[in-house]
């Protein structure tokens, strides 16, 4: 039995003084219930991620206390990526006919710090000041700029791209448009990536309702079919995040690619019938990257794409629409929820002054983080 | 520095010292070949437990790499600056013969001296100090001598 989004709630993403995650979430879930039409005992089950929050199910204290099996689930920032699969799961096998994605985060300011332990790598990788996540996108950029002939102004049209279209989102958090040259002038944080190419950590939350597709009519909520999911750990030989050494003689391509074809194969749709696409732009580099690792273009074609506008809202194939990471910010369980809130405003014709013009009926949502995890699901009317 | 400084490395086992000529450990799988920096117990192609110690060529590759900008988040950096006193550093992965990547801190901390591709050389630097005064020492890839005025990169397109 296919699984279909009934309702989609979000909180903004931004900084909330005072405000917990789990209220950011329940806020948000009551969105997603009231946008479906049902209430919160209907619900069966349902999968909560975050980083910050140790017992994410403690929601149940502020939504009612039914039972529910609601379980954590935690893989980076691939997390709402995986919630999302398996409350969608829980419905194709028959276990349940109303199930909920939640996510939500409260981040401190500034990149995420943490002891090399927590991955499985020795005390001195940290120590001497090489555990940033940060490194890895300015060297894979780099890297890929030169293998593929991208320039530094493509990266500052990205950013300068997903700025813009956070302008237009109320729910966003860096609304202020910023030009190619502003971007351009900002600090260097990473070779080539400067400040104004990296999303922050922030707050936020987000939740998705799902039911059986032959159970739709009764709810409010336009259905939108969950067609394919797919996710995927790092292989052995890939350039990965957080990564003191890549073996030699063994080459594999990022998990982002392996999850990108599991979830083809499962729709049966290919790159070329996407309408829309939310991409991981945890900086303007991955964005770049990520067009390619997910089959929507060769390595290299972006330099000219993005040039053509090919990625804006009303390009060829828009991607992050509602500004992506780089406007929204990044708390972490609840980021992929995000994408996939929007891809559902999209297909339904619903996005307001950032709507893709025609009748987008394929979205993509797609997330990729430490230490080398990517989720994608792709949705359809 | 008027005396010669006491050293220590920042963890053991992770490289030769004290050396001459101061290599990094591995781990070479005796069931698959399968080489790991750093060195573990068990191999991550073929699960294998029988690793033995292999020390890794010193020359090399740069295959990429960028610039660190801003103090890293301490914990669990341990650098002995502060925000004030930082100096930005660069970071690289260096390709060894037989095509291992190490990620390593560079001693060359401008980009436009580091080109793709240049041959590199590995050494120790103290990139802190204990309370006592004694340096702390990484290791880390520095361009070889003949090379590191050889073509630049620019910073800007």
């Amino acid at each position: 039995m296919e699984a279909v989004v009934i309702g989609v709630g979000l909180h903004p993403f931004g900084r909330f003084p005072g405000k917990s995650a789990i209220d950011m979430g329940a806020d948000a879930v009551r969105l997603a219930l009231a946008d479906a039409g049902v209430t919160w005992p209907q619900i069966q089950a349902g999968y909560v991620g975050s980083l910050e929050v140790a017992n994410p199910d403690a929601i149940v204290g502020r939504l009612g206390l039914t039972g529910l099996p609601l379980r954590g689930v935690f893989n980076g920032c691939a997390t709402a990526g995986v919630s999302l699969a398996a409350a969608a799961r829980a419905i194709e096998t028959g276990e349940h006919d109303l199930t909920i994605a939640i996510g939500f985060d409260k981040h401190p300011r500034g990149a995420f710090a943490a002891d090399p332990s927590v991955a499985g790598i020795p005390s001195w990788y940290g120590q001497t000041g090489l555990f940033l996540t940060t490194h890895f996108f300015g060297m894979k950029i780099n890297r890929y700029m030169h293998d593929h002939g991208i320039s530094h102004e493509t990266l500052a049209r990205v950013a300068a791209k997903n700025f813009r279209n956070a302008s237009g989102n109320d729910k966003a958090w860096r609304r202020t448009p910023l030009s190619v040259e502003e971007i351009l002038a900002s600090p260097v944080l990473n070779y080539p990536l400067r400040q104004y190419m990296y999303c922050g950590p922030d707050e936020g939350a987000a939740a998705i309702v799902l039911c059986r597709a032959d159970q739709a009519d009764r709810y409010a909520g336009k259905p939108v079919r969950i067609r394919g999911t797919g996710f995927s750990t790092r292989r052995l030989g890939a350039f990965e995040v957080q990564s003191p050494s890549v073996p030699g003689g063994e080459s594999a391509p990022s998990p982002t690619v392996d999850a990108s074809w599991a979830a083809y194969e499962r729709a049966g749709i290919g790159p070329e019938d996407v309408d829309v696409a939310q991409l991981q732009d945890t900086d303007a580099g991955s964005e770049i990257i990520h067009m390619a690792e997910n089959g929507f273009c060769k390595d290299g074609e972006q330099e000219r794409l993005i040039a053509e506008g090919a990625t804006e809202i009303g390009g060829a194939l828009p991607v992050n629409t509602d500004g992506g990471l780089l406007g929204n910010g990044e708390p972490i369980g609840a980021s992929g929820l995000r994408q996939v809130h929007e891809l559902v405003r999209q297909l339904r014709g619903d996005a307001g002054a950032r709507q893709v013009p025609g009748t987008p009926r394929v979205g993509y949502a797609h997330l990729y983080g430490a230490p080398g995890v990517s989720a994608v699901t792709i949705l359809s009317l | 520095m008027t005396t010669q400084a006491r050293q220590r490395p920042v963890a053991d086992g992770l490289f030769t010292w004290p050396s001459e000529r101061p290599r990094l450990k591995a781990a070479e799988c005796a069931d698959c070949g399968m080489i790991s920096f750093p060195a573990d117990t068990h191999c991550v192609r073929c699960g294998g437990s029988d690793c033995r110690e292999k020390l890794l060529a010193d020359r090399g590759t740069l295959w990429t790499f960028t610039t660190q900008d801003f103090r890293p988040p301490s914990p669990p950096y341990d650098g002995s600056d502060t925000a004030q006193t930082f100096e930005p550093y660069t970071v690289g992965y260096v390709e060894l013969p037989g095509g291992l990547r190490v990620e390593a801190r560079l001693t060359e901390p401008d980009v436009n001296r580091l080109t793709i591709g240049q041959p590199m050389r590995m050494t120790l630097v103290p990139y802190s100090v204990d309370p006592d005064g004694t340096e702390v020492l990484t290791f880390a890839f520095g361009p070889e001598p003949e090379h590191e005025h050889g073509q630049h990169e620019t910073r800007e397109a």
